[in-house]
């Protein structure tokens, strides 16, 4: 009997330690840049972009800034130390000629894109989905430009919109996450490649879903890409992200910033399905993650979401977080966090209430295996002028094994009396009594596991569009087994 | 004369070195309800378990055959698959799993065991549909979370239900009857006689005589300190209902 009680640890181990199915090298020719950072890369990058002056000195200065700041080390997180000049900060495929269609570019990054499951080829998309599809430093291409390009909507590359919508973005890049924000921000503002611009003009809703996926191909790159969207007034746009990467024994780096902007009576819905390569089961490889994302609520009752799925990257350090200014204006944050083996994952929001009648909702799944680190870390701050304004939290942590670790770090910071904050969290192991329950009944120990995990993150994966379930469904199957119905 | 379904050997089993069941002795055939009593603490519990494949306990010597098979060797799903069910004293509660999902799940993976059609959500809707009326439980109830907020006694029925749709061949219902009002124990026992069309077998572990008017025992065994003590009839039943285990095992 002992026997079975072995074997079921051992499945439990099997189901979670899937190998990683993304972990391919594509083999392509770059193009050669120096490695290391000091001003002449920066200049070099924003050279070879052929960048206006106003972004070249915002690179600059945010890698003034940079350069006195520290990493941070409140979280808890164990991080090697990064050599901050052993790392390529621009990696492009090399190309013979500017590209005009996606015909033109390299088959060899086509069929990268294929085996990922992201087709590029926009006849045999969904029909309702526009990908951006970002290789190592540069975007590959957008699909359906064009049928958005009616609507009035722009979806680009952040290059791109450089090119053709400078004022654009000049007017809102830097204005939620400003270049000195945090040591990774300003790492990423003075080095950034590329990344997806979008934006949705007024009374606009976004006739199909936007998405970018993006894959680390280069061993000594890192990506530091910038996506930037604004949704003006009465305007919606629901949007996706997915990213994977090659399995090397040495860390990647990657740093990137999101900034969502929403006026009046605007929405943006932002969904992640983040599976970069997380490591060997021992803890060596993966990508480093350090992501900055945050939205501002700008116009009177704007809302913003933040939905994401984290079971990838060696380390991950992410806080989604919303600036509630416009009066009754509202924001969400989703998050599932399945980590395994020595990944660490310090993950959560920042709720910050400004205007008056400011509404936000925080739902946290975590997920720890193996002897791995989960913390989710958020603040919910209700200012001084933030009359009759609520917050909702909620924190689940689900622990497998004996050897994983979950921590809950909540920060209230009220200012404001007539603000009502609830704060609600819960942790559970997956039980034998359940597995048992479920084996009984002649559902495989696997399966099993997968209906726990599964039932575990249902209200979180129910926020996940419909429209981008299969894309996202390839991403999850990899970890969690097993989709109920 | 009917075919032999399960032999319980010489059973002896233990938990945390805790020695549960000592010598154990058990046969049943096809088509027999056998009723097992006894004090708290006795070891029915745990016989039940062992017979499900709970990964806790460790046998420490006999055997059990199930249909001529080896049940030791069986993992839990085999085992249910094979037809043995058991409907749990405690139904366990599952979060964010509805109850026809899980219903559905567990039907079509003994269908795949058997090598027979898995049914899509519709048909597997017709299905249940005439089991959901026969246990007279609302549609709503299969949207609910599995066991999650159910009453005592919608847990109960709800094992029953399962009955149904995995139609098993060996049904172990593990104090089925504590909790439940009369007219509960009626519709339930009802469920378990549809089932039976099949000539299935059953184990009833109660405390109660009462449950015993619905499914008339062809065995009654007195289960005392790990292991079967006396055997009989309904008359043993009315003989401990007066007299208690005290008497019995003097």
């Amino acid at each position: 009997m002992n026997e079975i009680k072995n074997k079921t640890n051992f499945e439990i181990n099997q189901v979670i330690n899937e190998p990683y199915k993304y972990g391919f090298k594509t083999k392509i020719e770059k193009e050669d840049f120096p490695i290391g950072l000091n001003e002449d890369i920066i200049f070099l990058i924003s050279t070879k972009k052929n960048e206006p002056e106003f972004l070249k000195k915002f690179r600059l200065n945010a890698f003034k800034k940079w350069l006195k700041m520290k990493t941070p080390d409140w979280a808890n997180l164990e991080i090697n130390s990064i050599n901050y000049n052993d790392i390529t900060y621009y990696s492009i495929p090399k190309q013979k000629k500017k590209l005009n269609s996606l015909d033109e570019v390299d088959p060899e990054i086509l069929k990268t894109f294929e085996k990922l499951g992201i087709s590029l080829e926009e006849q045999k998309k969904l029909s309702n989905v526009a990908v951006d599809a970002v290789f190592d430093s540069i975007s590959i291409g957008t699909t359906y430009k064009e049928k958005l390009g009616k609507a009035g909507v722009i979806f680009c590359s952040i290059s791109e919109a450089i090119q053709f919508y400078p004022k654009l973005v000049e007017k809102f890049l830097g204005r939620v996450i400003s270049s000195g924000d945090n040591f990774f921000a300003s790492l990423n503002s003075a080095v950034f490649s590329d990344g997806s611009f979008c934006y949705i003009p007024k009374n606009v809703q976004c006739p199909l879903e936007l998405s970018t996926y993006f894959r680390i191909n280069d061993k000594d790159a890192g990506q530091f890409e910038r996506t930037l969207i604004i949704a003006e007034k009465n305007s919606s746009v629901n949007y996706l992200e997915g990213c994977t990467a090659p399995q090397f024994s040495e860390n990647q780096l990657h740093a990137a910033i999101v900034e969502l902007i929403t006026f009046e009576n605007a929405r943006i819905k932002y969904s992640t399905v983040q599976n970069w390569y997380s490591g060997n089961e021992e803890g060596i490889g993966g990508i480093y993650n350090f992501v900055t994302k945050r939205g501002l609520c700008l116009g009177k009752n704007s809302n913003i979401s933040w939905t994401q799925v984290e079971t990838g990257s060696s380390i991950t350090w992410k806080y989604p977080s919303c600036t509630l200014l416009g009066q009754n204006s509202s924001g969400e944050f989703y998050s599932i966090a399945l980590t395994n083996n020595y990944q660490q994952a310090d993950t959560g929001t920042k709720m910050l209430h400004l205007g008056q009648g400011t509404t936000s909702k925080i739902l946290s799944k975590g997920i720890s295996c193996g002897y791995s680190k989960n913390s989710y870390r958020g603040l919910v701050k209700i200012g001084l002028n933030a009359n009759y304004s609520r917050n909702f939290s909620q924190c689940d942590s689900f622990l497998i094994g004996s050897s994983s670790l979950a921590c809950t770090y909540p920060y209230l910071d009220i200012w404001n009396s007539t603000a009502i904050v609830e704060h609600e969290a819960t942790i559970s192991k997956i039980s034998e009594e359940q597995l048992f329950y479920l084996t009984q009944r002649g559902i495989k120990i696997e399966h099993a596991i997968g209906l726990l995990i599964n039932g575990f993150c249902k209200d979180v994966v129910t926020m996940l569009p419909m429209e981008f379930a299969t894309e996202a469904d390839k991403l999850l199957s990899l970890k969690l087994e097993g989709t109920v119905g | 004369m009917n075919n032999l379904l399960l032999k319980i050997e010489n059973l002896e089993a233990s938990i945390n070195n805790k020695k549960i069941l000592k010598k154990f002795n058990l046969e049943i055939k096809e088509n027999e309800i056998h009723v097992i009593m006894g004090p708290n603490g006795s070891g029915k519990s745990t016989l039940s378990k062992i017979l499900a494949g709970h990964p806790s306990y460790s046998i420490e010597k006999g055997l059990i055959e199930f249909s001529r098979q080896n049940l030791l060797e069986m993992s839990p799903e085999a085992r249910s698959h094979e037809g043995l069910f058991l409907a749990f004293q405690y139904p366990i509660e599952i979060a964010g799993v509805t109850n026809y999902d899980f219903l559905r799940i567990a039907y079509n993976e003994k269908q795949k065991y058997l090598k027979q059609d898995e049914l899509d959500p519709l048909q597997f809707m017709e299905l249940i549909q005439i089991f959901l009326d026969k246990l007279k439980m609302k549609t709503e109830f299969l949207n609910r979370n599995l066991n999650e907020g159910f009453s005592g006694g919608e847990k109960k029925r709800n094992e029953i239900l399962q009955m149904l749709v995995l139609k098993p061949k060996l049904i172990i219902l593990d104090e089925i009857d504590s909790g439940l009002d009369v007219d509960a124990i009626k519709i339930i026992c009802e469920g378990i006689k549809k089932n039976r069309e099949i000539n299935s077998s059953l184990i009833v572990i109660t405390h109660y005589p009462r449950i015993l008017n619905y499914l008339i025992p062809n065995f009654v065994h007195i289960m005392i300190d790990g292991k079967i003590v006396k055997t009989g009839n309904m008359e043993l039943v009315n003989y401990l209902e007066e007299k208690g285990y005290e008497q019995l095992n003097n």
